[in-house]
């Protein structure tokens, strides 16, 4: 890391070298270790067509494909690329929170039936599919709607979707745009979680930061909520590499330092193509949780049944938008590519749900399985200093197979049991290879970017119930 | 001879095969990421035929394994065997016939999202072939 010059608090450069049009910019504490590669790959990033003033590293940062996760790019529209590498293959990995009206209070008097229920109602859909069967024609809609097509067809309340990024539905969605093998894919998987570190948690407000902008949230201590984290399944997965695959074979990878960082320029045919399949797989994630959401409707209002669930927000966490900023002093509308991290925008953007404007952006930051998750804000900082972007989650630090050689499923799950966490799981191996320990410490993330004044630290959630694919 | 064995990545899959000829590192460079999801004995209740089309071994492989993962979730297919495979090595194509089983019958424990050109490598050794490949799960 000798070549990382120290410009501020959490704040280094990567300085430009060789062929790089612009530094990199890196946000992290000294406790943290970097994976060299890691860091190769922000430096990768920032030798592509069209980048704006730094490529960009966040705290959680670690090895992704050609992209770092914890990645962060802006590109010049004229001059820019659109890159698969820069969303990842999983298009709009991405976590909502739901608000409840119970307390811990009630969760612990049923702590065990809500885990089965919510366990039987919400499949991971690993090797198993959906229970939920849709036409190609319906999915089709569902690609062009997002989560305003679920509410429409009446799985759920239209405060939902307005209460979720792009208002659960990105415009330039084009059904069209996505292979038949992806649709294939996909088809039966509307409506499950996934696996690897996606989940389903159960989760009291643990402590207020922040009263004020608490309140106008809608939290409390003491108080119930239930995060979904997952993306667009297979469907999303297969229009990433019908893409990479068009973009080889249309520009190469000769003038690249990496053959994942492949791209099409913004403005070409296949650019357009790429954003359209793109959003309509990232259309496919948010009527993905809009379906789990009214399951867990369903399921809690059973349990509960004066229980009022509400749609706290959704964040995208694998995505590429067209945003406003300001480059060089001057409004500029940018393509900014967020991978393995959030929008984090200050008060008063009109992308923000009116009811939260004034405060700014909920920023939603799961923990890894069993630990505390976070609920920020954004702030107009984090416009200045990382294209409103912020971190995503705690950041791997170990290989799944480094974990299953020193964990096992059974003392996972009974060490959480013992915390008074209720855990199920598809599969014992999952949990091994999920063990909190295997990622980066959550507070040092949340300390970095509240320090360097992206976001600030409104409440902590702990985990009452935990479902995992 | 060892038919693969799983290397260290921190997030994702990385594995190496191995094979007295490239048919059967390509079989087992399959047999491999099958095995990421689910360890153990898989039962040959159905069967596809599959063949795929490439522009060099490294694209032919990840267009082979991707034709798996494509039956995976759009068949509930999950891989026992394979057998008859064929590489026509100069037009880079391949033709087998794939055996296994519906996916519910397993539990299966992770979710394989994508083959990668991450480091990925075919190569013809001495007395043997190699291939490597992440997998992004």
């Amino acid at each position: 890391m000798k070549k990382l010059k120290k410009i501020a608090e959490h704040t280094y450069e990567l300085p430009k070298e060789g062929k790089m049009k612009v530094p990199g910019r890196i946000f992290i504490s000294d406790k943290m270790v970097i994976e060299e590669d890691a860091l190769k790959q922000v430096a990768n990033v920032a030798h592509l067509q069209g980048i704006l003033d730094y490529s960009i590293g966040l705290a959680d940062m670690h090895v992704g494909y050609g992209f770092p996760i914890g990645g962060v790019a802006a590109f010049n529209l004229k001059k820019g690329v659109i890159s698969p590498g820069g969303v990842g293959y999983d298009i709009n990995c991405s976590v909502r929170l739901l608000k409840t009206s119970l307390t811990k209070k009630d969760i612990l008097k049923k702590q065990k039936e809500v885990m089965e229920a919510l366990y039987r109602k919400v499949p991971s859909g690993l090797g198993r599919g959906s229970k939920f069967q849709i036409t190609k024609e319906e999915l089709k809609k569902v690609l062009k709607g997002g989560a305003k097509y679920m509410v429409e067809k009446g799985y759920g309340v239209k405060e939902d979707y307005l209460h979720t990024e792009e208002e659960g539905c990105m415009e330039k969605a084009d059904a069209e745009k996505v292979s038949e093998r992806a649709i294939k894919r996909g088809i039966g998987q509307l409506g499950t979680l996934g696996a690897g570190n996606h989940f389903l948690e159960v989760q009291y407000v643990d402590e207020i930061f922040d009263e004020k902008i608490a309140k106008v949230f809608g939290l409390k201590k003491d108080q119930v909520t239930i995060m979904i984290h997952c993306g667009s399944r297979g469907l999303g997965h297969q229009v990433a590499s019908d893409y990479i695959k068009k973009m080889e074979e249309k520009y190469g990878f000769k003038n690249l330092p990496d053959r994942e960082l492949i791209n099409a320029p913004i403005t070409s045919q296949l650019g357009k193509e790429y954003f359209s399949a793109m959003s309509a797989a990232a259309n496919f994630a948010f009527a993905n949780k809009q379906l789990i959401t009214h399951w867990i409707r369903e399921e809690i209002k059973y349990l509960f049944p004066n229980a009022k669930i509400d749609v706290l927000y959704d964040v995208c966490h694998n995505i590429a938008k067209f945003e406003e900023n300001i480059i060089n002093g001057k409004k500029e509308i940018i393509c900014i590519h967020r991978k393995g991290a959030t929008r984090s925008f200050g008060p008063g953007r009109k992308e923000i749900p009116k009811d939260y404007r004034k405060v700014g952006q909920p920023v939603l930051i799961p923990g890894s399985m069993g630990t505390s998750s976070y609920l920020l804000v954004g702030t107009k900082k984090a416009e200045e200093l990382t294209f409103g972007s912020t971190v995503h989650g705690a950041g791997r630090v170990q290989s799944r197979s480094s974990a299953l050689k020193k964990f096992q499923g059974e003392k996972v799950k009974a060490e959480l049991t013992s915390k008074g966490i209720e855990v199920k799981s598809g599969s014992l191996k999952s949990l091994a290879e999920e063990s909190p320990q295997v990622y980066k410490d959550i507070e040092e993330v949340i300390k970095v970017v509240c320090d360097i004044g992206i976001n600030k630290k409104i409440a902590r959630l702990k985990p009452l119930v935990v479902i995992k694919g | 001879m060892k038919k693969f064995k799983f290397l260290e990545h921190t997030a994702d899959i990385k594995f190496q095969a191995f094979g007295k000829n490239i048919e059967e590192a390509f079989e087992n460079s399959a047999l491999a990421m099958f095995t990421s999801m689910f360890e153990g004995k898989v039962n040959k209740k159905k069967s596809f035929k599959i063949n795929v089309k490439g522009k060099d071994f490294e694209n032919l492989l990840y267009n082979f394994l991707e034709e798996l993962l494509f039956l995976f979730d759009s068949e509930k297919f999950f891989l026992a065997n394979i057998k008859n495979i064929k590489i026509d090595k100069e037009n880079f194509k391949l033709d087998a016939e794939v055996f296994g089983d519906d996916t519910e019958n397993y539990e299966i424990h992770l979710d394989v999202k994508a083959i990668t050109y991450n480091e990925m490598f075919v190569k013809e050794k001495k007395d043997n072939w190699v291939t490597q490949v992440v997998l992004d799960v």
